[in-house]
């Protein structure tokens, strides 16, 4: 866990997506390791300073949708041939073909399911309090049309007058602390 | 999707990209926060406009005739219904298969077309989502109310019960209840992830403190921090393509409902592809019917360009030209399979009692839209499309209509032919129908922001991140 008191980074806000890339990749260069960046928009350089290249929500979906698979079905199987069995104009019991249809549209739902619930709990959302938040520029731009770079206190490398000197060397709009 | 005729000189019109003489999909002179006030102005404007209210309570009173019509129907039974024997299946069919074949279009534009990587699909995606989700609403009250004891209706799905009853999974219509529900809860998921971070964009902007509360809930704490972004577009990129092979079985397990009877004019092979081609048919019209009064009433025409209508219109021409195709075949057949009963049952379409309805569905979801959308003048007369988006739906509609009506209503054994005659009771409830879904969408272009708009932002030039002399990026095909 971070520290709960003290500031919990500098937020440097940027008028341009360049601007930002470059600030992080100098940022990086330059040892600094916890960090994020704030767009309005994904912004794929980005993930790409931050040395942001993975994620595991495919893993999630892709078991989720076996898992989808898998029950409906074993539920058809074992409804139709041992829990209720029932004779219907003569075909099998294990009318395989046919369960096909409600497993596919479960491994869909699964899928989809653990794709986008997956994707919400590995961002730890929700949760409405971060410490950005507090930032006085920061609502106003990161979900409109500013981006920002967050360099945070917990980096051993912070430190409130080298880094703030370090963001300032860019044309930054305004750096500021961001309080927890 | 490009075609290179400018319709007119591209100097005198500022909204043709001079550079390919197409119409552009975004207006030019726009910039993030242009985009953002003008699409967020929209839902948190203090100041509705009195047509907004006027539209609502069109929706709401045509609503009226749905819930009359569900509480008589609740109090006497389907015998209220024009369904009988041999016709069994009426409008309730017919209407649930025509609203989700509605719906379509709007998982088309959100997944498909998200695939294939066109951008155009960006300004009208999120109200074709809604426009599925209503869609689906509709189009789930009918086999509900259909089951005759709408109060036992959880009984379709799966569940442990004191009665050890299970259902029969080799049946279609199990296969449906699996289909539409996960169909349904997909849709939703899907359109309410799109609208986390524009839920974001309204909390930070609105000034009313229940709109920052509500808002800043739904967007449950969003930042845009770049990991969460990246975990966020693999998210969506996974939704899209698992809606996709989604979109397309939904109506072919609808489809697996007549094909898989015995019947002359259902049992064929050709129903799934040419059902879900229906489907994208009709939903591409209703999204024109939407998306048409809503530019000119809201001042989109800089974000639903021309450009986005002759898109759709393209669209049109391509699955009405696969419909054609469709019934097409279903005459040929008729006569190839040297089936008595096949062969009558299409003389009996043609020029039986009904006949009329067969042709009217040729007039209007064939002769009318696909001699007609050939014309590129056509394609993008506003007027010229709305009206024709109205026509085709009806046309979907007679298609249902013919297809469930006349194979049913004159079967094998003639000594039980009947005919098939809708009450009262039946148009209320799809009329009503119609009233909700009016209803429910204006209520989402009041409260939910109806064009994505972070989606719109990646679409402007100022997205560029200039690397220094570094290769071209993939922005140039969003321009």
């Amino acid at each position: 866990m971070p520290p709960r008191e003290g500031i919990y980074g500098l937020l440097a806000e940027f008028n341009t997506p360049t601007e930002l890339v470059q600030a992080t990749e100098a940022a990086r260069a330059a040892g600094y390791r916890r960090m994020e960046c704030y767009t309005p928009y994904p912004v794929e350089e980005a993930a790409e300073a931050l040395n942001v290249h993975t994620n595991r929500v495919p893993l999630v979906c892709l078991l989720g949708g076996l898992m989808g698979l898998t029950t409906a079905y074993l539920m058809e199987t074992w409804v139709n041939v041992w829990s209720y069995p029932l004779n219907i104009a003569g075909r099998p019991l294990f009318s395989w073909p046919a369960f096909i249809i409600p497993a596919y549209e479960w491994t869909i739902l699964f899928a989809g399911l653990s794709a986008a619930f997956g994707m919400m709990a590995l961002n730890g959302l929700p949760q409405l309090y971060h410490p950005v938040f507090n930032a006085p520029n920061f609502r106003n731009g990161a979900t409109t049309d500013k981006f920002f770079l967050c360099l945070e206190a917990a980096d051993p490398k912070f430190s409130l007058t080298d880094t703030r000197a370090f963001l300032e060397q860019f044309p930054a709009v305004s750096v500021v602390e961001v309080d927890h | 999707m490009a075609t290179k005729v400018p319709l007119q000189d591209p100097n005198l019109d500022p909204m043709i990209d001079p550079r390919t003489g197409e119409y552009a999909v975004i207006a030019p002179g726009h910039n993030f926060k242009s985009v953002t006030q003008k699409i967020a102005g929209i839902v948190l404007t203090s100041n509705t406009p009195l047509g907004w209210f006027f539209g609502l309570i069109v929706g709401a009173t045509v609503a009226t005739g749905l819930v009359i019509g569900l509480t008589w129907l609740f109090l006497k039974g389907v015998g209220i219904w024009g369904v009988t024997i041999p016709g069994a299946w009426g409008f309730a069919i017919i209407n649930f298969v025509w609203w989700i074949g509605i719906g379509h279009a709007g998982t088309l534009i959100s997944a498909i077309l998200l695939l294939f990587k066109q951008t155009w699909r960006n300004s009208i995606n999120r109200f074709a989502e809604a426009m599925t989700i209503f869609a689906v609403v509709c189009a789930g009250t009918f086999p509900l109310i259909h089951v005759g004891r709408p109060w036992l209706a959880y009984w379709l799905f799966p569940y442990p019960n004191t009665m050890n009853v299970w259902p029969q999974f080799r049946s279609p219509l199990a296969w449906d209840v699996f289909a539409v529900s996960t169909y349904a809860t997909i849709s939703i998921v899907f359109w309410y992830v799109g609208m986390i971070p524009d839920f974001g964009t309204l909390r930070d902007r609105a000034t009313m403190p229940l709109a920052k509360t509500a808002y800043g809930i739904l967007s449950l704490g969003w930042r845009g921090s770049t990991r969460h972004w990246m975990r966020y577009e693999t998210a969506s990129l996974l939704l899209a393509g698992l809606s996709t092979p989604l979109v397309l079985s939904v109506h072919t397990v609808i489809s697996f409902d007549f094909a898989v009877a015995s019947l002359a004019g259902w049992h064929t092979t050709i129903f799934p592809p040419y059902f879900v081609a229906g489907a994208i048919y009709s939903g591409f019209a209703m999204v024109l019917t939407l998306a048409i009064p809503i530019r000119k009433f809201y001042n989109l025409d800089d974000l639903v360009t021309l450009r986005h209508l002759d898109n759709m219109a393209k669209v049109m021409l391509g699955t009405g030209g696969i419909v054609a195709y469709g019934y097409g075949m279903e005459v040929f057949m008729s006569w190839y399979s040297a089936s008595h009963w096949e062969f009558f049952m299409m003389w009996n379409r043609m020029f039986g009692p009904m006949g009329w309805a067969y042709w009217m569905l040729i007039l209007t979801n064939i002769a009318i839209p696909l001699t007609s959308l050939w014309s590129r003048k056509l394609r993008v007369n506003v007027a010229y499309l709305f009206v024709l988006s109205l026509i085709v739906n009806t046309g979907m509609w007679f298609e249902r209509f013919v297809i469930v009506v006349t194979s049913l209503y004159r079967d094998y054994l003639p000594s039980s032919w009947g005919t098939y005659r809708a009450t009262f009771w039946d148009y209320i409830i799809y009329i009503g129908t119609m009233g909700l879904f009016t209803f429910l969408f204006f209520l989402f272009v009041r409260f939910l922001p109806m064009i994505p708009m972070s989606e719109i932002r990646m679409m402007l030039p100022q997205t560029k991140v200039d690397r220094g002399g570094e290769a071209e990026h993939a922005i140039e095909e969003t321009v």
